[in-house]
């Protein structure tokens, strides 16, 4: 591997982790705000013991996010110097927007948040993670930008050779942006219901394990109470309740993907034609949609594809929304990008070894037919999982079956699967290119770069190799640490994260636990120092 | 003169000198929870001094390398891939700094709360060392060819100017951390905090002084001399009112130290912003490494909102969280997993 593959393979790498933490902080978070206000609207206590237990969650995974997301970040500068040079003037603005308007949001509210439960008058405290949880949409929507400027440059002049900003509001109001976001923002969502649903089903489960809850003759629920902190009637409704949050926010979720991702699809057709042409394993122009494509699909060409199953009209209808229209397939857009972008890159130093080599405008189709696949099949898996989950789930319990209680639980993995295959894909099928042309705008067709021309010079592939092996052996230790101990408060239940709920017995006026049992509200704030303690 | 390039210039530096300022002090509480803390409680007392706010504090590091992106897009490029290797030891630092203040205290056993123990100090050392060997070099040169990579291969950024930058804002970040203990803790850690401070303050200032001063010999100007001059005044004033059991006022000149020898460095080297060590024509400046005048004028406008708010709502979590932290206030470790483990049941209804 040459300096550019391993700095790609890091990329690739560091990224997906980073965004297996981001799509949960974003949707738990919101989840987690929403749960909060019941509380406070409602005063019940198993909206309290909601926002305590899934916060916890949330709060264990957020922070590895904000670790990985300061790599991202460096990683610009320090592996693909020569990119940063060429779109600093228009890519690094949303970047540094994201932290100054977001992040810093994000981050000191939710410091509140958590230090702030006594300290903060009830509505304020709420207040506070509304505010993160705001400040993380707009986080994501920072990035996004800055994404779908290289998938789709807008709002630039190209002056010295370098592309500069001449119109923020094309960049920021860039359409591959604006169908990207509530697409990002529903496959997170489609996280944190799948994350909700497999937990709160191994509750339920182990609480009729456990023979705290049975079932009467008709099958109805009867709740129990077990004489251990936290296993009573409240901890049932905690459990159906979040089970149905998180079954319902993932029906929504995969039909808002649904939806923006049609949106996108069609406009992907029309900004990256190669990219949809090898996702589909669309060789040649027509209207058919390949439901099953064999054959050597790494060839860079189409020569020895064959689809088994192809539906005609299907291609037609995703990419301009009738049955008609011809597509362009892999082979008519080759000859169309070779006659725009040359057929061998530039006898320029800037290729370092690559200089002079033949381009490979066909993405790794591998990757783009199955990643393409992939999203859409574990997004709807778990949709259709939600679906069941709610049916099986209408008398107010699960089934006993250790096995369905299990696929709940590895179902939390298939809305992650989609999101990472999603982004694999769009990011794979934009290669070669590292800021893909834009066909719309004549004026700036020059602006484009090849992924070969972005990797620092002066970087050695021994440097990136290092990093490599290194940033892959911390994420994967911490992802054990992480995981190791996400299911440790899960198992622990509600005590583990009021853990005052096993050391003095809920009192009546409310002040052990904020809020009490059935109470009136949230608690008065008393004037502890520490309402949280690390 | 460029008034847009001079305008970034001074932000990113008053952006730099924030993160020394705040998360100055909760890199030093982290290599003083090995250094300093005696036992659990009283690196918990630690802790939660920075607790609410070291994740707002760190943000300012990534608003200083984003700013440099968008304002000088040449100078971020440069930079951090000349010193990679530095750079990356600075993000596995942070990210097990970052994961340890969190993960802690989430099992009860005094070998996980060790080794994570050991996470936030080494994690905040090698910080805290590599962010102020990247800005010494920044400002003291590094080997860059006409196109601003470097030359000489991986370890070609090393001078001993790396080691006194890097010392400078280990030292300074531990003193600024006693200081701060002094202000946000009572009882015997207050003391003790403000008793080493008072003992450490000279030996502690001296790699500051001492890359300040070489700046000043290599491009001082005369108004970075008396910046110099007055950082010293500050640091005396420092000493002398934490002798006095001032704590408040201790800090804020000791602030006004770093703000003052901060102006001093970044005002001396202006307008060069990495001065290249192979050739004068190869430095990069305001004028050769920055953006258009339109994207500069667009960050000017979103900065002059933003920046305010966030020093606004960020002051706001320190007055929230303003009491003191004791060992009094240090719950018990919560041990809630036997309760729950159990499993024999007993039903009611």
């Amino acid at each position: 591997m040459d300096a550019l593959e391993i700095a790609r393979w890091q990329f690739g790498i560091t990224t997906v982790y980073h965004f297996m933490m981001v799509p949960l902080t974003i949707g738990l978070g919101l989840v987690v705000a929403i749960m909060q206000t019941m509380w406070h609207r409602t005063g019940k206590q198993e909206y309290l013991r909601m926002t305590k237990f899934w916060g916890k969650l949330f709060l264990i995974n957020f922070i590895m996010g904000v670790a990985t997301g300061i790599v991202q970040e460096f990683q610009f500068g320090m592996a693909w110097s020569e990119y940063s040079r060429f779109v600093g003037d228009v890519f690094g603005a949303p970047l540094a927007l994201e932290a100054l308007l977001a992040f810093f949001v994000e981050s000191t509210f939710l410091g509140l948040w958590i230090f702030g439960w006594k300290q903060l008058k009830p509505g304020i405290h709420l207040a506070c993670l509304w505010i993160a949880v705001v400040g993380s949409l707009f986080s994501a929507y920072f990035i996004i930008v800055a994404n779908s400027w290289m998938q789709h440059p807008v709002g630039v002049e190209m002056i010295d050779g370098r592309p500069v900003m001449t119109d923020a509001w094309a960049v920021f109001t860039n359409n591959t942006a604006l169908v990207a976001v509530p697409h990002t923002l529903m496959g997170a969502l489609a996280v944190a219901g799948g994350f909700l649903l497999g937990i709160a089903w191994y509750h339920l489960w182990r609480r009729r394990r456990d023979g705290i809850d049975t079932v009467d003759a008709d099958g109805n629920v009867v709740p129990g109470e077990a004489d251990i902190p936290g296993r009573d009637r409240t901890d049932h409704k905690v459990w159906i309740r979040s089970l149905r949050i998180g079954a319902v926010v993932a029906m929504i979720s995969f039909a808002g993907t649904a939806l923006t991702g049609d949106l996108q699809g069609k406009l992907m057709f029309e900004q990256q034609p190669m990219k949809m042409a090898a996702a589909e394993a669309a060789c040649h122009d027509g209207t058919g949609f390949s439901v099953l494509s064999v054959g050597n699909l790494g060839s860079g060409n189409c020569d020895d594809i064959v689809a088994l199953i192809e539906v005609p009209g299907i291609l037609s209808f995703l990419a301009k929304g009738d049955f008609t229209t011809e597509v362009k397939g892999v082979n008519s857009l080759l000859d169309q990008y070779k006659a725009d972008y040359g057929t061998h890159l530039p006898d320029n130093p800037i290729y370092g070894d690559r200089a002079g080599q033949e381009i490979q405008y066909v993405p790794v189709m591998e990757v783009t037919y199955w990643g393409f696949r992939m999203m859409i099949g574990f997004g709807g898996l778990a949709a259709l999982a939600a679906l069941v989950a709610l049916w099986v789930t209408r008398k107010g319990t699960v089934p006993e079956s250790p096995w369905l209680m299990r696929l709940a639980v590895f179902g939390i993995l298939a809305p992650f699967g989609a999101n990472a295959a999603g982004w694999i894909f769009t990011e794979m099928g934009r290669q070669p290119f590292v800021v893909a042309p834009n066909p719309d705008l004549n004026g700036i067709d020059q602006v484009f770069m090849f992924t070969a021309a972005a990797v620092s010079p002066g970087v050695s592939a021994g440097e990136l190799l290092t990093s490599l092996v290194v940033l892959t052996a911390v994420y994967a230790l911490l992802l054990v640490v992480e995981v190791k101990l996400l299911v440790k408060y899960i198992r622990g239940g509600i005590v583990s994260a009021m853990p005052e709920l096993a050391h003095s017995p809920v009192d009546e006026n409310g002040d052990a636990t904020p809020g009490g049992k059935g109470g009136p509200g949230p608690g008065k704030p008393a004037d502890d120092v520490l309402a949280f303690a690390y | 003169m460029e008034l847009l390039p001079t305008i970034w210039f001074i932000a990113i530096a008053v952006l730099w000198t924030g993160y020394l300022f705040l998360e100055g002090f909760d890199l030093g509480v982290g290599m003083l929870m090995r250094l300093f803390a005696r036992n659990n409680t009283e690196r918990r007392v630690l802790l939660n001094t920075i607790g609410p706010v070291w994740d707002g504090n760190e943000v300012w590091l990534l608003t200083a390398g984003g700013a440099t992106f968008a304002a000088f897009p040449l100078w971020y490029a440069s930079l951090f891939s000349a010193l990679y290797l530095p750079l990356l030891v600075v993000l596995v630092a942070l990210i097990f700094r970052a994961v340890a203040f969190e993960y802690r205290g989430k099992v009860d056993s005094d070998s996980w709360r060790a080794r994570w123990d050991w996470a936030i100090a080494l994690g905040s050392f090698f910080a805290a060392f590599g962010v102020g060997a990247a800005l010494a070099l920044t400002t003291t040169g590094l080997p860059l060819n006409a196109n601003g990579d470097r030359e000489g291969g991986p370890f070609a950024w090393f001078s001993w100017y790396a080691v006194l930058g890097g010392l400078a804002v280990v030292c300074f970040s531990l003193l600024h951390a006693l200081a701060f203990l002094a202000l946000k803790t009572d009882g015997e850690v207050r003391h003790r905090a403000r008793s080493w401070f008072v003992r450490f303050l000279p030996v502690l200032l001296l790699p500051l002084a001492g890359w300040a001063v070489s700046i000043q010999l290599l491009a001082g100007k005369p108004w970075t001399f008396a910046a110099v001059a007055a950082a010293v005044v500050a640091a005396a004033a420092a000493w002398f009112l934490a002798r006095l059991g001032a704590e408040g006022r201790a800090f804020a000149a000791l602030g006004a130290f770093l703000v003052l020898g901060s102006a001093s460095i970044f005002g001396a080297v202006f307008p060069v912003v990495l001065p290249s060590t192979l050739s004068p024509e190869f430095n990069l400046t305001i004028s050769n490494a920055s953006s258009s005048d339109y994207t500069l004028g667009l960050m000017s406008i979103v900065a002059a909102v933003g920046l305010p708010l966030v020093i606004a709502y960020q002051a706001w979590t320190y007055w929230v969280f303003r009491r003191r932290v004791s060992a009094a206030h240090i719950p018990e470790a919560h041990s809630f997993l036997p309760a729950i483990a159990a499993k024999a049941f007993t039903t009611k209804g």
